[in-house]
């Protein structure tokens, strides 16, 4: 098992070094003089130019300022921004538990909503009940998650008013130093009355725009699952042994219909960051994403650089912690490998 | 006489029709998804009007059917006065252009690396695979994002962009398919009877894998619709004043209060063709490969 996961943090090690030195050419191939964006469009006398250019370090000949780059990499230096001249990873991090907040709370809510709708599906198969819940999750799984915020703002926040349109908190009414970087949690840790309400109201269509499509990718996975355990001999043992059908379904098929499924959860983290972008952006929630769409507004290289690869490497992480647990969890494949 | 009673089978291609038959959801997104290519193709004889015409004096019209609409649009203007209808109508025509393009050029880039990897093996393979984990371990959207910013907003980039994105798994696909024909019998047999590698691969191997790249493809088309209107809804797709569903969208954001009817169509629209090419999709895949049918 430790050899196993020892052999994939290895083969994670090629892929960063590749994914490092094509985000560093596609930058340089970008068109526009990086200082020209910093100085603005009034000329500067051609002293101040070089300086510039020698601060930045693109003086230098190209291979070296790969080398630079990597060095810095390896001392956790990302580079600094050129509109804000923070640096790369102190602004990711400051952004990060925004998206880390909205992206788990939207997967619990795929999770806690997809999976029992799954096994619902299989168990009442060929019902009204199983081609709804299917009809809704090929429509989840279509969706255009921009266009699905917008139609949430229009009637649950203008319509009905129940849900602010942006943010993650009234900051009219409430205010307090970040702890955990979860609003939620934070809010509940200031003893404020209303703050837990007012960030949760927040949260909640964020929440659901980004859960949509993993609910219906999970909702799908588990009934076929499900279906498939449901036709084993050891569930129709269970059956035979007149346990309960609660038990029959809850504790011998469930538990096996969910060892793809965590695989699936797994998978769909990539999908998350990238429907972060979108998601943040409509709700205008400072998180990563709308803050890499943004450095691209504003010509903001290096930001964009970092940002794209530190995203990355959260989900080369996260694919690798699923695999673990995966092996954990399914021992076959512990010893398959 | 005698040779009535025993039945002729079906052609391969009527049984493959009645199968997908039998999914109703299959043939209803099929006959939407005909309806829509229709669209596109006649546009500029469907749509009543060009889809950049001002019509400065008739802005921001509700469809004709709500209060204050007007006959001669009926879907409404946009803020600049231009028919809906129309821009809908050719937006199909840019959507699914962008799909149906970045579907057969990861096709055919998939079929010859994944065809490359696997009879060449080796060095290559590994060099391939390896670059397509990477290309796998950046989240979707956000390469795409990298890659327009890199070359530029426009329609051509953007299918550059999603191209690049759902190339791996066409490569993936072609490849491991390949890899458990080549050691079967009837690929053994026409290397013993002196077909050169070439002919090896794309006369005995390729068709045999052809199935779940077919059920892949359709449903690549629809995902590349939905990555492609991502892009335009963030600026970085079809520049103004072109008719993309997307960019109509992200038009329409600061209207969301006052006129929720620009809003709402576009996105219907995006919805109602991914949702028909799935549908069709997943017939395609239950009809022309029994092993991958769920349930």
């Amino acid at each position: 098992m430790f050899a196993y996961l020892l052999r994939r943090l290895a083969l994670t090690v090629p892929t960063f070094v590749a994914l490092m030195f094509i985000t560093f050419v596609a930058i340089r191939l970008v068109p526009g003089d990086p200082v020209e964006v910093r100085t603005g469009e009034r000329g500067i006398s051609p002293e101040r130019l070089a300086q510039f250019r020698h601060e930045l370090g693109l003086d230098q000949p190209v291979w070296k300022q790969f080398l630079d780059y990597a060095t810095g990499l390896v001392h956790g230096d990302f580079g600094t921004s050129v509109v804000t001249n923070e640096k790369v990873l102190t602004e990711f991090l400051q952004l990060f538990p925004a998206t880390l907040e909205l992206a788990f709370f939207a997967m619990i809510f795929a999770i806690l909503l997809g999976i029992p709708a799954g096994v619902v599906a299989a168990l009442k198969r060929g019902s009204v009940y199983d081609q709804a819940l299917m009809g809704l999750s090929l429509t989840g799984f279509s969706m255009p998650i921009f266009w699905w915020g917008l139609l949430l703002i229009m009637f649950v926040s203008e319509r009905l008013g129940w849900t602010p349109v942006s943010g993650r908190i009234d900051l009219i009414k409430f205010y307090f130093e970040p702890v955990t970087g979860f609003m939620i949690v934070d809010a509940f840790l200031s003893d404020q009355a209303g703050a837990v309400k007012s960030a949760f109201h927040h949260l909640v269509l964020p929440m659901v725009v980004l859960g949509t499509q993993p609910l219906a990718t999970l909702a799908r996975m588990t009934r076929s699952s499900m279906l498939e355990v449901l036709g084993e001999d050891y569930v129709r043992t269970a059956h035979a042994k007149g346990l309960s059908p609660f038990r029959v379904v809850g504790l011998h098929a469930l538990r096996n219909a969910l060892i793809p499924v965590v695989t699936i959860i797994g998978l769909q983290i990539g999908g998350l960051m990238a429907g972060a972008v979108l998601t943040e952006t409509i709700f205008s929630w400072p998180g990563v994403g709308k803050w890499l769409i943004e450095s691209i507004g504003r010509r903001d290289y290096p930001a964009l650089q970092g940002g794209i690869l530190l995203i990355s490497s959260v989900v080369i992480f996260v694919n690798l912690t699923v695999d673990a647990l995966y092996g954990f969890i399914n021992p076959r494949i512990r010893h398959g490998q | 006489m005698a040779s009535d009673t025993t039945q002729q089978p079906p052609s391969p291609l009527r049984a493959f029709w009645v199968q997908f038959c039998e999914n109703r959801g299959a043939v209803a997104g099929l006959i939407v998804l005909l309806f829509i290519i229709g669209l596109a193709v006649f546009a500029d004889w469907v749509a009543p009007y060009s889809p950049i015409e001002q019509f400065r004096d008739f802005t921001k019209l509700p469809p004709f059917w709500v209060e204050g609409g007007n006959i001669h649009y009926l879907f409404g203007t946009d803020a600049l006065g231009r028919d809906t209808l129309s821009r809908l109508i050719y937006g199909a025509r840019i959507s699914l252009f962008i799909g149906l393009t970045v579907m057969v050029v990861s096709i055919i880039a998939g079929i010859l690396l994944g065809l490359l990897a696997a009879s060449v093996g080796g060095l290559l393979d590994v060099a391939i695979m390896r670059i397509m984990d990477l290309i796998l371990s950046v989240p979707g959207l956000v390469l795409a994002i990298l890659i327009v910013a890199v070359l530029g907003p426009n329609l051509t980039n953007t299918i550059v962009a999603v191209t690049v994105v759902f190339l791996p798994r066409y490569v993936r696909l072609v490849r491991a398919s390949a890899l458990s024909e080549l050691g079967k019998d009837y690929v053994i047999a026409s290397k013993v009877a002196g077909a050169g590698p070439l002919r090896l691969m794309l006369v005995a191997v390729l068709p045999n894998c052809l199935a779940p790249l077919i059920v892949q493809a359709a449903l690549g088309v629809s995902e590349a619709i939905l990555e492609a209107a991502a892009l335009g809804f963030l600026g970085l797709g079809a520049q103004p004043p072109i008719a993309e569903w997307g960019a109509m969208l992200a038009d329409s954001r600061e209207f969301i209060r006052s006129n929720p009817w620009i809003v709402t169509l576009p996105g219907l629209a995006i919805l109602v063709t991914v949702i028909s090419i799935n549908l069709f999709g997943d017939g395609l895949r239950d009809a022309l490969d029994p092993k991958l049918k769920r349930s």
